[in-house]
């Protein structure tokens, strides 16, 4: 761990944000100037967070610090090969930008637009849940960020499917942007997110976008997040998510690329009865290093958890989750699992897993699990002694390890799209294995 | 429930009265000026008579130390310790040269306490366990705030060549041993305490045991501290070589006092092949009082290294006292096929706070790890388990285990749960598991309809909740700690 | 036809099986009883070959195959089926598609043409039918959140599909009540003929009742102490273990 280029990381950042802070979106406004201001003198205080900061103690900034960043430069025009559609609706952002000339959103029952046009009438709302003073990543988006969805879903609307592509091109130097995207679901409104992404083999480039998310009474999000960025490219998310009596906020993560990804959620359960699923996979091969954090707040009685995060590592990947469940001395009743699985398949991967039960109440069920090692030898040996040969097992138990992660999801559109991505993942390792 | 705040009501008002160790006794001491420098550390040195090299050593600490800052991170809060407004030595004036010359009030502080300081009680059974059965003879070394005033049946041990005696004495009578191992499991800069503990030590047990002897009888040390404003800084050294098996128990108490004492003490333990050391401790330091005024500050580095191929280190701690316990029993398994295991239940009750657990370090192959750990959390009591479990790549075939479960009764008090799990060892296999709640309402139902009190059943409940770890104990203390546990819980129900 | 013979194996570097010599004829069903501790599961696993049961001597043929130097798979290709004491779970791994692998693997490694997931269904309906089981079984995962009868009737569910020439069935009757017995026996039974034969491994004669053995084995202290016809499972039943463990001690 080195402080200096950590600080000469964060010095680059803030730099740039002083020369452009008059022409960032929204400059002439003074709620928002002073926003981003607080963000950059949080930013200022914290930099890149070292590994002596007890959340970033197994995830260390420093090749993000190292890296350099410029400006993107894409042109508006630029022509984009663009992967087909998961559903019929897509919002695309091109480095960080809205692009509504490669988005589909027509005939939507709710109102999608661009972050950056709709400023004007998001006091009070931009900013409400992220907290720059605590998350510094959170801090660098808010002092630098140019552009994000806006989605306001009215009461009882159904939203189906929405896909949100996050394209990156690759450029002589890294790029850096910084989304901020903000979605909010009225009273028993419904809609499944799900974010995509796709990037030149060799880019290389700074993904950290943040989402606020509001989840009213009844109201349910479903938000798949298929991680695929390029191999080199780091990729920082941070999101906050609010859940209000009898809601539900699920979130599915599959962090299977980036060089360098730390998956950052903190949900807060704020109403009675509200619910929160979170589940993920990591699928690590390489020099890869991923990184989950989960932060769950039960504040409101009556409210049930679910986590399940399981972790395939390869290579010389590094793995780390890092969960905490934070229950309020008014939470009576509360209902919080978590479990998280790691698989070392090789013996240069590592694996921490930091989970942790934050208690005020009594009346609660809370457990959390936390296995890690490799595939176990009986199950191997029982799948042998019916026929299967050696290969074949091993592969069936990996395949159900990354299932089981899989399983929770119950959208049926996002659960397609996430057990193609995984069988695409785990076809690619065995033809590496077998090659 | 009426039922609940009327019991949890009855808690605050006996946990006062029911810590009957409270009490002071009126004997003459010695103390050292008030504070801390080099000349109060010298005049510690020149007190016990140590050689240069040792004083040496803890300059080199006390050095250390002032570089150092206290730990934050524990989920523990006090106000700033004024480690200069407190005595770094305290002694009972007339030092015995011999069991029949100990002070008579310091024999009847110990006979208080339950334990005789006199072989021929001890072998005549006078003291009976709370069941009525004669207890087997335990060898003792107490310590009365500074010093070691009295250590039992140490020719009976001596037969065997084991040595038990004070540290002081170690230093006098074993000084090669003493200089081969202090320090070589917990160095004296390893954190704040443990260097402030390695610059003002006072006293502490030492034990050795040699090549393939099984110790005959239970050794134990009971701490007092009795002087006020006065910190405790005791050492304890325990070596098994190749073969040795040892089975160790400490037990500490306090008097009430409304300021709050330091007790900062360091234990190392050395395993070598196939050695087997069980450390117990049943820790019930004065808790401060129902408003969390006074209590001792517990802040205790323990740790042990399985330097030996199959050796075993094993602690298993009762944690009732103390206002804030801060404290992870360690073990260092660096031999093949080495084994650790940490079995411990935290009380927590009024305002009491407790951040313990456990570092399991797995070096070496096949090594394996068990944690349990059960916390109760009651009135404002914050209870923390914190613990590492870490694979080093060599540590192949390594397995952990870990539970750790928290009891939460009343709804002021809090239940947490702060795993490291790090593991650079594809063979290796680590599981954990966590579970908070609290006492069932069907299972106290139950109880209560088979004619228990609703205290009873709570003990009941505790005590079954306790069951693995309490099972640990040498038997002699079982019982006495599951009273404890009782006393410390009495009349609260979740 | 099995032939065991002078078979030795150690667990832990500890010698368990101390020279067993047994054949088993073609078509015929043999039982081995023995107290707890005699070496019966070790045998089970050693012809299984499971790892950490280290063969010391001796040999175990099929059909004049050496069933020790195949790998486990090889083994199952080669007809042999073992039925687990404690079948073990595989959380996430579906019964149906655990049951379809193993079958086309086995079917691949006789040459014979694979299922595809319809014929595999039908067969599979088919044999769940025959043990009066639920299809339901085959949705979950394997032995997940099963009950110690249905994991035993989910051997026997395999054993069924896969369709073994030497079956090795390690305490399938503990942990059953008599029905379920009365369905695994039936299972196997229905499974005798002249190219099936059987190692039924039980601490009991309950089993016995139902499925009748051409012979009975006593295993005490790892070795083959006494061999008779069925009444031998009856005798032992009514005085114990006792006199022969004394024997051999």
């Amino acid at each position: 761990m080195n402080v200096v280029t950590h600080k000469a990381g964060a010095a680059g950042f803030l730099h740039r944000f002083e020369g452009l802070r008059e022409r960032l979106p929204g400059g002439r406004l003074p709620w928002l100037a002073a926003l981003r201001d607080g963000a950059a003198e949080a930013f200022r205080a914290q930099g890149f967070p070292t590994r002596r900061v007890e959340a970033w103690k197994y995830t260390d900034l420093a090749p993000v610090a190292e890296a350099g960043f410029d400006e993107p430069l894409t042109a508006v025009d630029d022509a984009m090969d663009l992967p087909p559609p998961l559903a019929g609706a897509r919002a695309v952002f091109v480095d960080g930008r809205f692009r509504p000339d490669l988005s589909s959103l027509g005939g939507l029952p709710f109102a999608a637009a661009s972050v950056a046009h709709g400023l004007d009438a998001l006091e009070g709302r931009l900013g409400a849940l992220a907290r720059p003073a605590e998350e510094p990543m959170a801090a660098l988006n808010t002092m630098l960020f140019e552009d994000g969805l806006l989605l306001d879903l009215p009461e009882d609307a159904d939203g189906g499917v929405l896909e949100l592509l996050s394209l990156a091109t690759a450029s002589e130097r890294p790029a850096a942007f910084h989304p901020r995207h903000l979605v909010r679901l009225a009273r028993g409104a419904r809609l499944t997110l799900i974010e995509t992404a796709t990037a030149p083999e060799g880019a290389r480039y700074l993904h950290n976008p943040v989402f606020e998310i509001a989840v009213a009474e009844d109201a349910r999000l479903t938000h798949g997040r298929l991680q695929q960025e390029a191999p080199r490219a780091f990729q920082l998310s941070t999101v906050y998510a609010r859940v209000a009596a009898g809601g539900t906020y699920d979130n599915f993560t599959l962090n299977a690329g980036g060089r360098l990804v730390r998956n950052e959620i903190h949900v807060a359960l704020v109403g009675p009865r509200a619910a929160c699923h979170m589940n993920g996979a990591q699928l690590l091969v390489g020099e890869q290093h991923a990184d989950t954090t989960t932060a769950l707040e039960h504040a409101a009685p009556s409210c049930t958890s679910r986590q399940t995060y399981n972790t395939v590592l390869m290579g010389r990947s590094r793995g780390v989750f890092q969960g905490r469940i934070l229950v309020r001395q008014a939470a009576q009743k509360t209902d919080g699992y978590q479990m998280n699985r790691a698989l070392l398949l090789s013996p240069e991967a590592e694996m921490d897993s930091k989970p942790q039960l934050e208690i005020y109440a009594d009346d609660v069920k809370c457990s959390h699990g936390a296995t890690v090692g490799e595939l176990d030898p009986e199950q191997v040996f029982y799948l042998r002694s019916r026929g299967i040969p050696e290969g074949r097992a091993r592969a069936m138990l990996v395949e159900a390890f990354l299932h089981e992660a899989v399983e929770g999801v119950t959208d049926e559109p996002l659960r397609r799209a996430l057990d193609a991505a995984v069988a695409g993942w785990w076809a690619r390792q065995e033809e590496g294995l077998a090659a | 429930m009426p039922a609940v705040n009327e019991t949890l009501e009855t808690v605050q008002s006996v946990t006062q009265g029911t810590y009957k160790w409270g009490f002071e006794t009126d004997i003459e001491m010695e103390f050292a000026p008030k504070g801390l420098n080099e000349d109060i550390i010298r005049f510690i040195s020149r007190k016990k008579g140590e050689p240069e090299w040792l004083l040496e050593w803890r300059l080199r600490a006390f050095k250390a130390w002032q570089a150092m800052s206290e730990p934050r991170w524990a989920a523990v809060k006090y106000p700033p310790i004024d480690y200069q407004d407190a005595y770094y030595y305290a002694a009972p004036k007339r030092r015995p040269k011999s069991l029949d010359e100990v002070d008579p009030e310091l024999l009847k502080t110990y006979a208080k306490l339950g334990i005789p300081l006199k072989e021929q009680e001890w072998l005549a059974g006078v003291t009976t366990s709370p069941d009525g059965t004669a207890r087997a003879p335990v060898a003792v070394d107490a310590v009365f705030d500074s010093v070691s005033v009295a250590t039992t049946f140490k020719e009976r041990l001596e037969k065997d060549g084991i040595i038990f005696c004070s540290i002081s004495e170690a230093v006098r009578e074993h000084p090669e041993l003493v200089r081969r191992y202090l320090g070589s499991v917990v160095p004296p800069a390893d954190n704040f305490y443990s260097a402030l503990n390695s610059a003002v030590f006072t006293d502490g047990s030492f034990v050795y045991i040699p090549k393939g002897v099984r110790c005959p009888m239970e050794l134990s040390t009971y701490f007092r501290i009795n002087a006020k404003s006065t910190g405790q800084f005791e050492r304890t050294l325990i070596i098994a070589e190749a073969g040795s098996h040892v089975s160790y128990l400490e037990g500490c108490t306090a008097p009430m006092r409304d300021e709050n004492q330091l007790h900062a003490a360091v234990v190392e333990l050395v395993a070598h092949d196939e050695a087997t050391i069980k450390y117990s401790t049943v820790q019930n330091w004065y808790p401060g009082d129902a408003e969390g005024r006074g209590g001792i500050y517990n802040f205790v580095t323990k740790r042990g290294a399985c330097r030996g191929a199959r050796s075993k280190i094993s602690w298993t701690q009762v944690e009732t006292g103390s206002a804030i316990t801060w404290k992870y029993p360690s073990c260092i398994l660096q031999g093949p096929d080495s084994v650790g295991e940490f079995y411990s239940v935290a009380i927590t009750n009024n305002f009491q706070q407790a951040d313990t657990g456990t570092k399991m370090i797995h070096l070496g192959p096949r090594t394996r790890s068990t944690i349990i750990s059960k916390g109760i959390s009651a009135g404002h009591g914050q209870n923390t388990y914190r613990g590492l479990v870490r694979i080093s790549p060599k540590a192949v075939g390594a397995r952990n285990f870990t539970q750790c479960d928290s009891l939460l009764i009343g709804d002021r008090c809090g239940a947490h749960t702060v795993p490291y799990i790090e593991n650079r060892c594809m063979s290796a296999k680590v599981e954990h598991e966590a579970t908070t709640s609290r006492i069932a309402e069907d299972q106290l139902f139950y109880c209560r309809s088979r004619g228990l009190s609703e205290e009873d059943a709570v003990g009941l409940i505790v005590n079954g909740f306790c069951r693995e770890v309490l099972k640990e104990l040498p038997m002699e203390f079982a019982v006495e700690a599951q009273k404890l546990l009782q006393i410390s819980l009495e009349g609260s129900v979740g | 036809m099995l032939k065991i013979e002078g078979l030795t194996a150690a667990v832990d570097g500890k010698p368990i099986l101390k020279g067993i010599d047994l054949a088993v004829p073609a078509g015929e069903v043999h039982a081995v009883m023995g107290p707890n501790g005699s070496g019966k599961s070790t045998l089970a696993y050693v012809l299984a070959g499971r790892e950490g049961y280290e063969v010391t001597g001796g040999s175990a043929t099929w059909d004049g195959l050496d069933l020790l130097a195949l790998e486990p798979e090889e083994r199952a290709a080669a007809g042999l089926f073992l039925a687990f004491q404690y079948p073990v779970e595989l959380p996430g791994v579906g019964n149906a598609t655990f049951l379809r692998t193993a079958l086309n693997a086995i079917r691949r490694a006789r040459g014979e043409p694979e299922l595809d997931a319809m014929q595999f269904l039908r067969l599979a309906r088919e044999r769940l039918r025959a043990l009066s089981m639920p299809e339901e079984m085959l949705k979950r995962s394997v032995n997940v959140g099963f009950s110690g009868g249905e994991k035993k009737r989910n051997e026997i569910l395999q054993m069924a599909l896969l369709r073994p020439r030497l079956a090795v069935l390690d305490e399938t009757d503990s942990g059953l009540d008599i029905d379920a017995l009365r369905i695994v026996a039936d299972g196997v039974n229905a499974m005798r003929g002249p190219d099936f034969t059987a190692l039924v491994i039980t601490h009991y004669q309950r089993l016995l009742d139902h499925i009748v053995p051409d012979r009975v084995h006593v295993l005490v202290g790892g070795r083959i102490v006494r061999s008779g016809g069925p009444e031998l499972a009856r005798e032992l039943e009514r005085e114990g273990y006792a006199a022969l463990q004394a024997q051999a001690a």
